[in-house]
């Protein structure tokens, strides 16, 4: 991959990062799925040599601070995502596409508890189980993201 | 000149461990860090500034939106908003001839009785940038910062009551903890007849919690509460909420009293950053003080505050003159 396709995946990344914080009714936030988290997979698993756990940690640290949440809270929590995926990039490639849909859901799910784990350290929240939303969304969001993509990814001659 | 060696079926990436626990520990260590030392809440006001962009990009769709919704409202709309801006202006502008004299009626009555007069309160106003695009805390985003002197602690208002507190500064943004966040206490007292309480947060954005209040406390459904200017941080006399649920239950010593905050951060776009006087500083003679007084903070007839009107100050005199005859 040369320097325009890391080009590329930054500008998806910051892409996403922008869909994260976009502001939206105040109804709609938990319905928002984990943009971040879905495209920090998607490259985790696509291209494991190049995007990994520094990336995570990075754009975590980019939310933090635009979240104005404690630095190093999404930091963590997205570093840790992209070690759960890089630990199991293999197991996508003979999955079928449903069942990576029910893998990223699982995967995106934990790194929502640990989120929420780690604001009950911080001060108090009311906590209900709506903090799985985003993570149910953006699984089953996959299949779409992981086809578009891929052909993305194709035509550009990346990776 | 080699054979091409055949690209394997899987390509084994680097087992990333050490990184990863290389990201814990660092995250770990900022997050205690920032409990610990203020060097990390001035490193993160810089590195808030790097990010700025992006919170302006994303304030760009609401914006164009808001835009494109006044471009194409069409004439007749226009027109009444108008007619009813101005009706409001009357209105207002009405009220503050009377508060004028009121003031000043009250800086007399206040004389009489050798009380110190509270000082006006100036303040800078600020536009809404984003509200807060997580759905388990209640802050916002404004568009001042370091630049225009705002400060973390900062009273923040909208044009009905009290809003919450500036939490961080960069240099051109700032973030508001709103009043609703279950993180957020602030100090308050009845309108009515001063009893003083504690109005906590709840997470939700219309409900305030009062703990603690004695089952014989005179409190009652409609009742306003102020901020009651304890603690130092926010100015006494703000309205910050109206109670809307007493529950009283004989068994119980302490009553369960909810209320509605009075500020509407879903639908203000434009707030006060107030810049309350630290203490009673420096005592002003009688006639500088009244001629400041007489001059109402936010009177569209006085747009600056702080400047003292000369009329005020030569009635003052001449108030003195004729007082010391």
């Amino acid at each position: 991959m040369g320097p325009f396709g890391y080009l590329f995946v930054w500008f998806t990344l910051l892409l996403a990062l922008c869909l994260q914080v976009m502001p939206l009714p105040d109804a709609w936030l938990v319905w928002r799925p984990d943009w971040l988290g879905v495209l920090l997979a998607y490259w985790c698993v696509a291209t494991p040599q190049r995007v990994g756990v520094l990336h995570g940690f990075v754009l975590g640290l980019m939310l933090d601070l635009i979240e104005g949440a404690p630095l190093g809270q999404n930091a963590l929590v997205l570093s840790l995502l992209a070690y759960l995926f890089l630990l199991l990039y293999q197991r996508f490639r003979v999955y079928s596409i449903w069942q990576q849909a029910v893998l990223v859901f699982i995967l995106l799910g934990i790194a929502q508890l640990v989120e929420q784990w780690l604001r009950t350290i911080f001060g108090p929240i009311s906590v209900s189980l709506e903090f799985l939303l985003p993570a149910l969304i953006g699984g089953l969001l996959w299949p779409w993201l992981f086809t578009m993509m891929q052909v993305v990814r194709r035509r550009l001659g990346i990776g | 000149m080699g054979v091409r060696p055949i690209k394997p079926l899987f390509s084994y990436g680097p087992i990333p461990t050490y990184r990863m626990l290389l990201c814990a520990v660092l995250a770990f260590g900022l997050m205690f860090a920032e409990h610990r030392f203020s060097a990390v809440e001035t490193a993160r006001s810089h590195l808030t500034t790097v990010v700025a962009p992006i919170q302006w990009l994303v304030a760009l769709p609401s914006e164009g939106v808001r835009w494109s919704a006044m471009a194409i409202s069409d004439q007749q709309a226009l027109i009444d908003e108008n007619g009813r801006l101005r009706e409001q202006l009357l209105t207002l502008s009405n009220r503050v001839q009377r508060m004028a004299s009121l003031t000043a009626e009250n800086i007399h009555l206040r004389e009489l009785l050798n009380a110190p007069n509270p000082a006006d309160v100036p303040y800078i106003t600020a536009e809404l940038l984003s509200l807060d695009s997580d759905p388990f805390t209640q802050q916002m985003v404004i568009n001042r910062g370091r630049r225009d002197s705002v400060y973390i602690g900062q009273p923040v208002m909208d044009a009905s009551g009290l809003i919450g507190q500036v939490v961080s500064v960069s240099a051109y943004t700032s973030r508001v903890l709103m009043v609703a966040d279950a993180n957020h206490a602030v100090p308050v007292e009845i309108n009515r007849n001063g009893l003083r309480f504690i109005a906590q947060g709840t997470g939700q954005l219309d409900t305030l919690n009062i703990p603690s209040v004695p089952a014989t406390a005179d409190i009652r459904e409609g009742d306003l509460l102020v901020t009651s200017g304890l603690g130092g941080r926010f100015p006494q006399g703000y309205p910050v909420a109206r109670v809307d649920e007493v529950k009283r239950e004989s068994s119980q010593a302490f009553m369960e009293v909810s209320a509605e905050p009075i500020a509407q951060p879903e639908r203000s776009r434009y707030f006060l950053l107030l810049f309350p006087p630290e203490r009673p500083e420096v005592k002003l003679d009688g006639p500088e003080r009244m001629a400041r007084q007489v001059v109402w903070p936010g009177d569209p007839a006085h747009p600056d505050a702080n400047r003292i009107s000369e009329e005020a100050l030569t009635a003052a005199l001449m108030l003195q003159s004729t007082e010391q005859e």
